[in-house]
């Protein structure tokens, strides 16, 4: 305890992130494809040092809090990729171009850390008909255009509730 | 390889190439730049997920090893597509002064950063917004 103060401890010195030590072993036993125990040293070895050598780039690290929530919500973000599919392909094989209501909407912020806005922003171009094209200049909105949105303020609610409360509940 | 995995691999691989197509004909069929990105943020990346499922399977059913690369593959696409498409808005943005008119409104007391630049200004020593120095 009396260490705390002035010296790192030793997590702190040589696990400086530990999330992104796991997710490097389990990318590089990804890219190797197959499993072997010199592959998997070589990739406890990569997670140990590249996290030491970029700590200088992660100043401050999000705090995610829920991370069976963080699951549930890349399952639900998966789910959508594919309705956003079905739907985008029905509307460009299927609907005249001048027919498309596209309109630009705002979506006022709540989330706080850039992390958390950034995957917000992410989901928003990944899933049905929507694309984050901007933010405001003190950051507390986000500009997005939608592709066919006959009712802007349901678009906004329906990312406001499907989305942003999830991550939310994540990262604060 | 049985007759019902290579009919289920066929078909992802048709899947995943109706998909692209897709993607590809928005490309020609919609209007506008902000339009048109919308069909190769979405429509394809079901497309390349059919073939990499259907290349996933394939491996399985003839090598009887799992492979597991094109799980990679699809989350890096996962995080490279909205980059990619908030850089190309942005830029339309940039390009297109004019189209500040039809935005809509931030509902904040400062515009889109795109346009609004006085945060930069107030930053920079010497310089007030206002011009009140000297």
């Amino acid at each position: 305890m009396a260490a705390k103060t002035s010296e790192l401890t030793f997590s702190q010195r040589w696990m400086p992130h530990p999330l992104l030590s796991v997710v490097l072993v389990v990318v590089w036993m990804l890219l190797l494809n197959t499993f072997t125990a010199g592959g998997l040293f070589v990739g406890l070895v990569l997670g140990v040092v590249l996290p030491i050598m970029t700590s200088g780039f992660w100043p401050a690290r999000p705090p995610i809090r829920a991370y069976g929530r963080a699951l549930a919500f890349t399952l639900l973000v998966a789910r959508d990729v594919v309705v956003a599919n079905l739907h985008v392909a029905r509307l460009i094989l299927f609907c005249p171009a001048e027919k498309l209501r596209t309109r630009w909407i705002t979506v006022p912020l709540e989330l706080e850390s850039p992390e958390a806005i950034t995957l917000l922003a992410g989901t928003i171009t990944m899933t049905p008909g929507t694309v984050s094209s901007d933010l405001s200049e003190d950051g507390r909105s986000l500009l997005v255009h939608c592709l066919d949105a006959p009712d802007a303020e349901e678009a906004v609610r329906d990312i406001k509730t499907r989305y942003e409360a999830r991550l939310k509940r994540i990262f604060q | 390889m049985s007759f019902i995995m290579e009919l289920v691999i066929a078909l992802l691989i048709v899947m995943g190439g109706a998909f692209s197509f897709v993607g590809s004909l928005g490309l020609i069929r919609l209007p506008d730049l902000m339009t048109r990105l919308h069909a190769p943020t979405k429509a394809t990346t079901l497309g390349v997920g059919g073939a990499l499922v259907a290349s996933m399977l394939y491996f399985l059913a003839t090598d009887g090893k799992l492979s597991i690369h094109e799980i990679l593959i699809s989350v890096f696409l996962f995080l490279t597509a909205p980059v990619t498409a908030h850089f190309i808005a942005k830029a339309h943005l940039h390009q297109n002064p004019d189209v500040e008119r039809h935005l809509s409104p931030t509902g904040r007391d400062c515009g889109w950063s795109t346009y609004d630049r006085r945060s930069h200004h107030a930053t920079e020593p010497g310089s007030q917004p206002d011009g009140s120095e000297q």
